[in-house]
């Protein structure tokens, strides 16, 4: 196939872009299921709450939605406690097995879709932005300002989380909690306060998240369902815990699917993703940067 | 009960509900809801298997399902196909067959999806198979053949054998799947092959180093259900008479075949059984009464309630009160002396 230069030059940074995004998508994720090992397959449902929620303001009040996504994110904190004291009351502190914690927010992602289906309808929802629209040409390059606001945005915030838990001392018990629970109660600390904070993070960043998808395209309710297999595709690619692994995964992900996207067709991408994921899964479970 | 009086007793029930339903329901739509809530018996009990038994957690019931029922769909064109292309002519393939090949095709995608997943334990299954969803998803909805992204049209014989309409045949055809399936999960539980599956569930390491021969359990058990699952979905093009892939690979049936089992109670082969018949009446009702919107607000609510509340499900519940009662009528006799 003859394969023109600008055309893959384009999908490549295309999916840097979209590589970005993401990342936010999976930080929490990384968090939750990385560190904190609680497999939060409902992660997507909290996401297109965040949708949903810049949706409303924005539509009423035309406020940036990105202001709006951080001005959500300590409510997202709390509703992330409040759901992991439930979680910890219900499972962890009866040392239930795993397959009743995991049907549980298998059955929170069907209530969250459901419930937005039933509020809002299957339209598809969009928001209002100056950069939505325009984009910035560089030479061969086009790069949509939709993609590049939020990626940017995305890595910012991931930035800003790898110094919060490399520097603060909240940051380093949850480090401590995901290594070795038991010797941080020899510290005096409480595993379990620890670990409803670090939730509540990972839940805070479902609200930038969501309002960066709705900022890259139209939402409605059952979109999340194609982001389960692709959040958690990205975070056993980049070895469960690690920041920096995740971003290269998300990255590797997103020019993957970009360049499949615009060589064979869109209807292909989600199987190359989740290909990915069945490949690693298979071959190499420790993930590509993991230890 | 011996596995061949079980068996026998499953076929009686099941002849016996079909006769005297066929009998005294002129309603067509009693089969249409009927069908539905046995082909979750078959999907649960299918789920429970390698869920319950062996826990190992599918969320990828919509990839079997959908692979049966878009086996049917080929074998259908078949005839069409080798006619246009060969000028051979052959008759319609009848539905048992097919029943049989979407069973033998989903059941090789199992032992395959068990071979690919052999190293991973939990979570990590879990989210394999959901990927693997997507992934059948995605060739179908590629080729073209089977309709696409469009779907396709599926006529109906214009006659159905056993007599009554067509649907009283589905719904007899999924009466039988259902008994099998129900017999199938029976015979495993009481059998030294459960006894190995038991011991995965609790300690996959113990099992190894105790001789359990796990790699080959965990395929039979991934085959098994894979197996049962395309069965369930075989007749699906003739029941919907039209096949899409965003339908068929509904994230419903996922949610479903976890919930019945959770709600029931994984341990014993009663209860995907109990969860299926009263959830899947459930969600008939209130598609009737109320909206199909809301009906899976209420499997999700109801999974979410039980895992957190009851987490062994009804059988659970029952077999605790069961106990309990034990408990007290030995203390009582004792009380009594004392007194």
């Amino acid at each position: 196939m003859a394969v023109s230069l600008d055309l893959l030059v384009n999908a490549i940074v295309a999916g840097i872009l979209l590589g970005g995004f993401y990342a936010a998508v999976t930080v929490g994720v990384t968090i939750s299921f990385g560190m904190l090992d609680i497999a939060n397959i409902a992660q997507p449902a909290f996401i297109l709450l965040g949708s949903y929620a810049a949706y409303i303001v924005n539509s009423y009040l035309g406020l940036d939605p990105i202001l709006i996504g951080i001005v959500m994110l300590p409510v997202f904190y709390l509703l992330g406690m409040a759901v992991y004291r439930l979680y910890y009351y219900s499972f962890e502190s009866r040392g239930e097995q795993a397959i009743q914690g995991l049907a549980f927010f298998f059955g929170l992602l069907f209530v969250g879709e459901v419930s937005l289906v039933l509020i809002f309808g299957v339209d598809y929802r969009f928001v209002e932005a100056p950069y939505i629209g325009p984009s910035l040409h560089l030479g061969l390059v086009d790069l949509p300002l939709r993609m590049l606001v939020p990626c940017v945005t995305s890595l910012l915030m991931i930035a800003l989380l790898q110094l919060y838990l490399s520097r603060s001392f909240i940051g380093r018990a949850i480090l401590a909690v995901s290594q070795d629970g038991v010797a941080l109660q020899l510290m005096a600390a409480s595993p379990m306060r620890i670990k409803q904070i670090a939730f509540g993070i990972s839940t805070a960043t479902c609200a930038l998240a969501g309002t960066f998808l709705i900022i890259i395209q139209p939402v409605e309710p059952s979109i999340g369902r194609d982001y389960i297999g692709r959040i958690f595709a990205i975070c056993v690619l980049g070895g469960m815990t690690s920041f920096p692994g995740m971003v290269t995964a998300a990255m590797l992900i997103g020019i993957v699917e970009s360049i499949t996207a615009t060589f064979y067709g869109p209807s292909w991408a989600p199987a190359v993703a989740f290909g990915f994921l069945l490949l690693t899964l298979a071959v190499r479970p420790a993930g590509l940067l993991g230890r | 009960m011996r596995n061949g009086f079980f068996w026998i007793a499953a076929a009686v029930v099941g002849t016996a509900v079909l006769v005297l339903t066929r009998v005294f329901f002129t309603n067509e739509y009693f089969f249409f809801a009927a069908y539905v809530v046995l082909q979750y018996v078959v999907l649960s009990t299918a789920w429970n298997i390698l869920g319950g038994y062996t826990g190992y957690t599918n969320f990828g019931t919509g990839a079997f399902f959908a692979l049966g029922a878009y086996s049917s769909v080929v074998l259908h064109k078949m005839p069409t196909l080798l006619h246009g292309s060969f000028d051979l002519t052959i008759p319609q393939i009848p539905l048992p067959i097919m029943i049989v090949v979407g069973g033998i095709v989903s059941g090789t995608v199992g032992l395959g999806t068990g071979y690919l997943t052999l190293r991973l334990r939990g979570v990590f299954f879990a989210i394999a198979t959901l990927a693997l969803a997507i992934v059948v998803q995605t060739l179908i909805v590629n080729w073209d053949y089977v309709g696409g992204s469009r779907g396709i049209y599926i006529i109906r014989p214009a006659l159905a054998p056993l007599g009554g309409g067509y649907i009283q045949y589905l719904y007899t055809l999924m009466m039988v799947l259902a008994v099998i399936s129900v017999g199938i999960a029976r015979t495993i539980e009481r059998s030294r092959l459960g006894l190995g599956f038991a011991a995965i569930r609790d300690d996959e390491l113990a099992a190894e180093a105790g001789g359990v021969p796990t790699l080959r359990l965990k395929l039979i058990a991934t085959t098994l259900s894979g197996a049962l699952m395309g069965m369930a979905g075989a007749p699906l093009p003739y029941y919907v008479t039209y096949l899409d892939p965003t339908s068929s690979f509904n994230l419903a049936y996922a949610v479903n075949s976890v919930a019945m089992p959770v709600i029931g109670g994984m341990t014993s082969w009663i209860g995907p059984v109990i969860g299926a018949i009263l959830l899947g009446t459930i969600q008939q009702l209130a598609t009737v009464t109320i909206s199909s919107a809301l009906n899976l607000l209420i499997v999700g609510l109801l999974l979410i309630g039980f895992v957190i509340i009851a987490p062994n499900g009804i059988v659970g519940l029952v077999q605790a009160r069961r106990r309990a009662r034990g408990a007290r009528m030995q203390t009582q006799p004792q009380a009594a002396r004392a007194a």
